[in-house]
């Protein structure tokens, strides 16, 4: 096609591009990185063990399971929505295996039975978002109730235990000096990395975050990519209940309460924002690091869990902000 | 009109981040007239009336009013001074009565003080009487119509006794008839001695409206002229720079099989009952006021709103579309007529833009091909023209008409072969348009079916095959070019409620 040409039109057609160093350097991740750094040089200057890379990763194990289902949250907020009720169905989850071992199921089909559990329990949530089209955190905080609720009705008051000996203790299981709850983390990391960054899936989940209208009318199935998302958690949410199950070698209905808030502040750490469309794995695998360091370099230090929840609570609303900041100054 | 003019603007200009955007602006609004500001998009007209508003600070330059030396640093202070500027879609809050927001902003009672009920209702209706429009005073906001919500709009103007009132295309989304009654108001008001800065992109009302205009182009003064002595030819070329081609689509394209049938569409609420079809290569216009049911029925087809009862046949065989991606598959495309919201992701970049609707093209095996997505782009970037720094820039850092461009680069690469077009050119430069009437045309000469819908007569009349219009949700006329005139289209657009007579089998 040929086009009329003499358009001998003024400039302001577009504006300038970016520096590439800007590209680079101003974005969230670099923000959570230099976080990362600060907080390891104060914590090495706490306590000497810091400089010990084996302490840092059997802390890790402590807040592993929350980081994998962190990296799914991240992509839910990225398409534009949120998930509250990741922590109360770990706790479901994990009662659903207990309970069916507990009452003679091989161990295998308790665990599959637990994945179903998630996998229901993503789908319930994700139904009454796309079908009925509520917003997701009023949903997911009723859920976050529905799912504590079933999981006090299942397992009443008690701890259920006696697992096999094999099951237990899986963050003492190394593989290369390293956990084996780090190196899931790490696996599902990169995995999901890749499919944000490479596959089509991952283009369209930052396109529904942008904007859901247009998505819909570029052909795009929201529906089915938010769908999708949800059901991820509840499998997520599933596998790390099953590992907090192992490392303590009991589950009570119970587990992990509060656990959601800490997903969401390691999402917001690494810089993802809030109202979808931006966001990356990168940023939320530095935040837990970063959080890891933070809560045992404040444990080590002595500083009260009191004292502690007003510097998470600080920190999250830092990165909000940053994260804010930076968004408005790159793209205008 | 005074001898001292209301308004000496002298040597404004605006930079942001860097880029000037107006020079050396030297304007003389006097009291008692009527002031069109015109110029394309960009070209200056808007920015220059935020500064009189006080919504931007000149970089340099000062203003005068009557004489006196003013800054005008922010809106309140604009209002203090008589200056009020009235906003294309008002912004107002549609949960509190009329009366309630004609009292906004103004800050002459105590913060706890009384709010005196009896006498704010009272003094908002003496105003609707002045302005003679009847408009319930005690109704929210939300209730009211664009027309009126702008009423209101004048009516706070007046209440604070402007002296200035800039409307910003106040025309755009009213009916004609609503159009006849500002234009009345605002004859009266210019003839009780206030000034009225008009912008508006519609010649025809400033021939009818205004005493003066201004014309801007790329930032700086062109012209100032007196209405009566120019023809719209003339204002044209000033805000152009150029005599504008004759934008006649005159490829006469060959009209093949029918490419897109739909009969008794219906949807409760919006339309009922349209049929017509599409034949490859034809391009046929959709007209009617805003409101009509047309970009209803532009989405029921596609699948984004699907119709309630009704039936559509892609090349002669019955489909269903429950969803866009149904629509896509049979070689559908659809230029949705709110950009900005339905259109582009406006962070993402370009290219990610561009190749949204072919995730197929650019990741064959899954993962998405960096040098595929680079070529399709630069690919549509040449074909179209579109003006940008970079492909990786965020597409919102476009100007509209290259935004609609890469709109369009989108659905090309789906090589569709019905095209649904939803206001195209609304909001894009004169030159730019004309680039699209051509594309347009092309597309149509290569063998696809279009259907365009549009507000602008003129646009229709020049691209059209044949013009269906639509009003009140229902197929009014169905008319060969050769028999469209402005006059029959709004013969057929304007409702006549409860006379549905002429209602014509496609």
């Amino acid at each position: 096609m040929t086009m009329q040409t003499e358009t001998a039109k003024p400039t302001r057609d577009s504006a300038d591009a970016r520096p590439m160093w800007q590209v680079v350097l101003v974005r969230p991740e670099v923000m959570t990185f230099a976080l990362l750094v600060g907080a390891f040089i104060i914590a090495s200057n706490l306590s000497p063990f810091f400089s010990d890379a084996q302490f840092i990763l059997e802390s890790s194990t402590y807040y592993v399971e929350y980081s994998i289902i962190a990296l799914v949250l991240t992509l839910v907020i990225i398409s534009g929505e949120i998930d509250l009720s990741p922590a109360a169905m770990m706790a479901l989850s994990a009662c659903v295996f207990a309970a069916l071992y507990q009452a003679g199921l091989p161990i295998g089909l308790a665990m599959i039975a637990s994945l179903a559990t998630g996998v229901l329990m993503g789908l319930f949530n994700g139904i009454l978002v796309v079908v009925f089209k509520l917003p997701s955190i009023i949903v997911t905080i009723g859920t976050l109730t529905l799912y504590r609720g079933l999981a006090q009705v299942l397992a009443g008051d008690r701890s259920i235990g006696k697992f096999p000996q094999w099951f237990n203790g899986i963050d003492y299981r190394l593989i290369l000096d390293v956990p084996v709850p780090v190196i899931v983390f790490v696996i599902i990391s990169v995995a999901l990395a890749a499919i944000l960054g490479t596959t089509v899936i991952g283009r369209q989940i930052y396109q529904v975050g942008t904007s859901e209208i247009a998505s819909i009318h570029a052909g795009i199935r929201v529906r089915r990519i938010k769908l999708g998302l949800f059901v991820a958690m509840g499998v997520a949410s599933s596998i790390g209940g099953l590992l907090t199950a192992s490392r303590l070698a009991s589950v009570r209905y119970d587990m992990a309460t509060g656990g959601e808030l800490q997903m969401v502040l390691m999402v917001m750490l690494g810089g993802t924002y809030i109202f979808g469309g931006r966001g990356s794995i990168l940023g939320t695998f530095l935040a837990s690091w970063l959080l890891v360091i933070i809560a045992t370099g404040m444990t080590v230090a002595n500083i009260a869990i009191t004292a502690q929840l007003i510097v998470m609570g600080a920190l999250l609303i830092i990165s909000i902000i940053a994260t804010n900041a930076i968004y408005a100054r790159t793209q205008r | 009109m005074a001898d001292a003019p209301l308004i000496a603007a002298r040597g404004i200009s605006k930079q942001f981040a860097g880029v000037e955007v107006l020079s050396d602006v030297d304007l003389d609004l006097m009291a008692g007239e009527i002031h069109a500001l015109l110029g394309e998009n960009g070209a200056g007209k808007s920015t220059f009336a935020k500064i009189l508003a006080g919504v931007h600070r000149p970089t340099r330059g000062t203003l005068a009013l009557n004489g006196q030396p003013v800054e005008v640093n922010n809106p309140t202070t604009a209002q203090r001074l008589g200056i009020t500027l009235i906003h294309q879609e008002p912004i107002s809050f549609p949960d509190m009565s009329v009366a309630e927001n004609l009292v906004l902003g103004r800050t002459d009672s105590a913060l706890l003080g009384r709010v005196p009920w009896a006498e704010m209702e009272q003094g908002a209706k003496d105003l609707m009487t002045q302005l003679g429009v009847r408009i319930d005073v005690t109704k929210p906001m939300r209730g009211l119509s664009i027309a009126d919500q702008q009423m209101v709009e004048i009516a706070r103007a007046l209440a604070s006794d402007s002296r200035l009132i800039i409307m910003d295309e106040p025309t755009a989304p009213l009916t004609p008839k609503e159009v006849d009654t500002l234009f009345k108001i605002a004859r009266r008001l210019r003839d009780e001695g206030r000034t009225i800065i008009f912008i508006s992109h519609r010649l025809e009302e400033v021939q009818a409206l205004c005493d003066r205009a201004t014309i801007f182009r790329d930032g700086a003064l062109v012209d100032t002229v007196d209405v009566v002595d120019v023809t719209d030819e003339d204002i044209i070329k000033l805000m152009i720079g150029r005599p504008l081609r004759e934008l006649i689509h005159k490829t006469g394209s060959e009209i093949g099989e029918v490419a897109l049938e739909v009969s008794g569409l219906s949807q409760p609420g919006m339309f009922k009952n349209i049929s017509f079809s599409v034949r490859k290569g034809e391009i046929v216009g959709l007209a009617g006021l805003v409101g009509a049911g047309r970009t209803d029925v532009a989405r029921a087809i596609f699948g984004v709103a699907p119709a309630q009862s009704g039936t559509i046949n892609v090349n002669g065989a019955p489909v269903t579309i429950a969803e866009p991606s149904d629509a896509i598959d049979l070689g559908l495309a659809f230029v949705p007529e709110d950009r900005a919201v339905a259109g582009i992701f406006k962070t993402l970049s370009v290219e990610h833009n561009i190749t949204a609707t072919v995730p197929g093209k650019i990741a064959p095996r899954g993962f998405i091909s960096r040098g595929i997505e680079k070529a399709l782009t630069a690919q549509s970037v040449k074909q179209l023209r579109i003006r940008l720094a970079s492909v990786r820039q965020p597409i919102g850092e476009l100007s509209g008409g290259n935004q609609q461009k890469a709109i369009l680069a989108r659905w090309l690469h789906t090589d569709p072969q019905i095209l649904i077009l939803d206001e195209p050119t609304r909001g894009i430069d004169i030159g730019v348009k004309a680039e699209f009437y051509d594309m347009i045309g092309k597309l149509a000469a290569d063998g696809r079916a279009i259907l365009l819908i549009s507000s602008e007569l003129p646009e229709l009349l020049a691209l059209c095959d044949r013009i269906l219009v639509m009003a009140e949700g229902e197929l009014t006329a169905d008319l060969l070019r050769a028999d469209a005139t402005q006059e029959t289209i709004m013969h057929a657009a304007v409702p006549k409620t409860g006379n549905h007579a002429q209602e014509s089998a496609a």
